[in-house]
């Protein structure tokens, strides 16, 4: 995909989301006025989104007609190099969200930072194994002991039980 | 003058209590590092580390924040002159004479330099946000909904007239942002809207800080690993008594540049769209024109680090005044500050100084202390940062990936919001590649809920009649400026095409940021 086909493909998109919201804000909410209770609850973010398609339309104006750098560019938006590395981080963290809503987030966590610092880092044992389980600890520690803000635990839940009753 | 020295003094001494103090040179510390590193700034820091301020009171958080703020201003130029990569937008102009004497092996005085000139920039500027800071909130205490809806009006027409940015893209990243506040509940009527999908999640909004760290946080790394794929050339630095005895002798030189570039970058710093970035790269301009030998700068002139480390600091100062004054904050950075403040239960703008005087004097105190703990800080551990700089990048992004996740999971604590990050990040990541600001939207999404809270007030008591925002003297006068902010760029577009013809080359600001 070159650059050009990008904006293109945003404008558009951005377009289509805009009147995509501006029929959301019409759906059960008056958009005009409300005799006692001033605009209705739809009036903001209808004419937001109008807009948003105002602003939208002519980014795709202006490509059309070659106004903005990107629409005359025909590199590579995204080269091969920024695919791999741009592409694999956001595969790992899909996975560590996805992951962390069956197998809690501590497994997660660990299969996430072996990847990351062993497979696709390529540091060493040492570097690897000793930070994968130090994080996940330390994040243990912080937000579960200091703020009691229970982080999911999935179907690892039981697991948890005994460190609970050591440290309430 | 008393009405100030005395809450000043009380502020101080609140600053200096452990749990602020403990807190403020934590900040210091983590903000140095934060802003040292390639891709990383005081923005990235601040939206990153503001869920982990809720173990501590909001004093305390506010001190931790602005602390962040603060080092991060003076870490940007480690790595801008060991490097020769900015640490931070901010510290882009620091790069174009912080690199040279890199290179001629002056590592050291260009450190030293970028330390001292910020604090010069960090001391004026504190000095004049206590100064300017309790008059001009007791004047925004005069203003209605309809002034407080023309006054954000105001800030984001400074975004059109003065990003520099694209104006169709800028528009569409406001209205995003804004649009993005109305999910949930409306406050007024009580229903839902915008609920895509009919997904419960979004019974509750989206929190500004599912944004903020989207954008800064997974955004900007994944950014941030598309630049750094190749390899980093650090510079060898020799530092110890030796140098800083004869940096001593050499303060003179730029004491009176980086003053006046403190004072353009304060003034700079408060308007909403222009802040460090911009501030720096106008001192850095200013330096030079108003130099005996200009063609000295870009080859390791000391001015040229000085200037634009003495606007940064001065300009982050400076857009903290409108956040604490008026509610409306002069950066992204502030931004989240902002947000940070309305979960605390705190209300920005002017009602503060009178509601809670010891939370803002606090504030106020810390910056004093933050600056010369920063500058000391800073001095003392040249050597550490330059080690730290050799880390390898895949090191740093996981964990500050997993510090992303779970700080967007700690306050509301719903998946919900993590997978709304992550689409946040990859979406602003994508954009930003196209060239769409990103800031405006943080900004916008802040704001937004007091922008159509003030829009609806007004227009219900004017019986929906608009000219409430023209007919009132300030209201008018914000709602005019703003209108010769959006005209802005169209005149001097077609100004510049009528008088150079076809040789003219556009000026493009950098996305602004800090």
């Amino acid at each position: 995909m070159t650059v050009r086909t990008a904006e293109f493909t945003a404008a558009i998109l951005l377009s289509l989301a805009a009147l995509g919201l501006m029929w959301k804000s019409t759906d059960g909410l008056s958009i005009g006025w409300v005799s006692g209770a001033g605009p209705g609850s739809g009036f903001w973010p209808f004419w937001l989104s109008f807009v948003m398609l105002l602003s939208s339309l002519a980014t795709l104006a202006r490509c059309f007609f070659g106004a903005t750098p990107q629409s005359r560019s025909t590199e590579q938006f995204m080269d091969r190099e920024t695919v791999q590395i741009v592409g694999t981080t956001v595969a790992a963290l899909f996975f560590l969200i996805l992951g962390s809503s069956y197998f809690g987030l501590y497994v997660s966590l660990i299969a996430f930072l072996f990847f990351y610092l062993r497979i696709l880092g390529g540091h060493s044992w040492g570097v690897s194994v000793g930070l994968t389980l130090f994080i996940p600890i330390f994040v243990f520690f912080f937000f579960e002991y200091l703020m009691t803000i229970p982080l999911p635990k999935g179907i690892t839940q039981p697991l948890f039980y005994p460190i609970y009753q050591l440290i309430y | 003058m008393e009405s100030i020295l005395i809450p000043l003094m009380g502020g101080l001494a609140d600053a200096l209590q452990p749990v602020n103090l403990t807190m403020l040179i934590i900040g210091c510390l983590i903000g140095l590092f934060v802003g040292a590193m390639p891709g990383l700034g005081s923005v990235n820091g601040v939206a990153i580390l503001l869920p982990v301020t809720f173990l501590v009171p909001p004093d305390a958080a506010i001190i931790f924040l602005a602390a962040v703020y603060y080092g991060a201003m003076y870490g940007g130029a480690v790595s801008s002159i060991t490097l020769g990569i900015p640490g931070s937008s901010t510290a882009v102009a620091t790069v174009f004479d912080g690199r040279p004497m890199a290179q001629a092996g002056r590592a050291d005085q260009a450190l030293l330099t970028a330390a001292i000139a910020s604090f010069i920039g960090g001391t004026i500027s504190v000095v004049l946000f206590t100064l300017f800071a309790p008059p001009l909130a007791a004047f925004a205490l005069k203003f209605g909904p309809a002034e407080e809806f023309a006054l954000m009006m105001l800030a984001f027409a400074t975004f059109v007239g003065l990003g520099g940015d694209d104006i169709a893209k800028t528009i569409t990243s406001i209205v995003v942002g804004l649009v993005l506040a109305t999910v949930g509940l409306d406050i007024i009527s009580g229903k839902p809207r915008l609920i895509f999908f009919d997904l419960p999640g979004f019974f509750h909004g989206v929190n500004f800080l599912v944004l903020a760290i989207g954008i800064y946080g997974i955004g900007e790394m994944l950014w941030t690993l598309e630049q750094t794929k190749g390899d980093v050339q650090v510079h060898r630095v020799r530092a110890g008594w030796q140098s800083i005895r004869e940096h001593l002798g050499r303060i003179k030189e730029y004491l009176v540049p980086a003053s006046l570039s403190s004072l353009l970058g304060y003034f700079v710093g408060i308007l909403p769209a222009a802040g460090a970035t911009p501030g720096s790269l106008m001192a850095y301009g200013m330096t030079k024109a108003l130099s005996k030998d200009p063609d000295s700068f870009g080859k390791g002139n000391i001015r040229g680090v000085a200037a634009p480390e003495a606007a940064n600091n001065a300009a982050s100062t400076g857009s903290m005044l409108p956040m604490i004054t008026l509610g409306i904050p002069g950066s992204p950075t502030t931004a989240i500050l902002l947000g940070g403040m309305i979960i605390w239960g705190l209300r920005p703008g002017p009602l503060l100084f009178t509601e809670h005087p010891d939370f803002v004097w606090g504030l106020v105190g810390s910056l004093y202390f933050a600056n010369l703990a920063s500058v000391l800080f800073n001095i003392a551990l040249i050597p550490v940062f330059v080690r730290v700089l050799t880390l390898k990048f895949t090191i740093l992004a996981p964990v500050i990936f997993v510090l992303c996740i779970v700080g967007g999971y700690a306050p509301t604590q719903t998946l919900h919001d993590i997978w709304l990050m992550l689409l946040f990040g990859v979406a602003g990541y994508l954009l930003r590649k196209l060239d769409y600001p990103v800031a405006p939207a943080v900004l916008a999404i802040v704001l937004g809920p007091l922008a159509e809270q003030s829009l609806r007030q007004s227009l219900l008591s004017s019986q929906g009649d608009p000219f409430i925002f023209f007919g009132r003297p300030l209201s008018g006068t914000f709602m005019a400026v703003a209108a010769l902010l959006f005209v802005y760029p169209f005149v001097a577009r077609w100004w510049r095409t009528r008088r150079a013809g076809n040789g003219a080359v556009p000026a493009h600001g950098g996305e602004s940021q800090g």
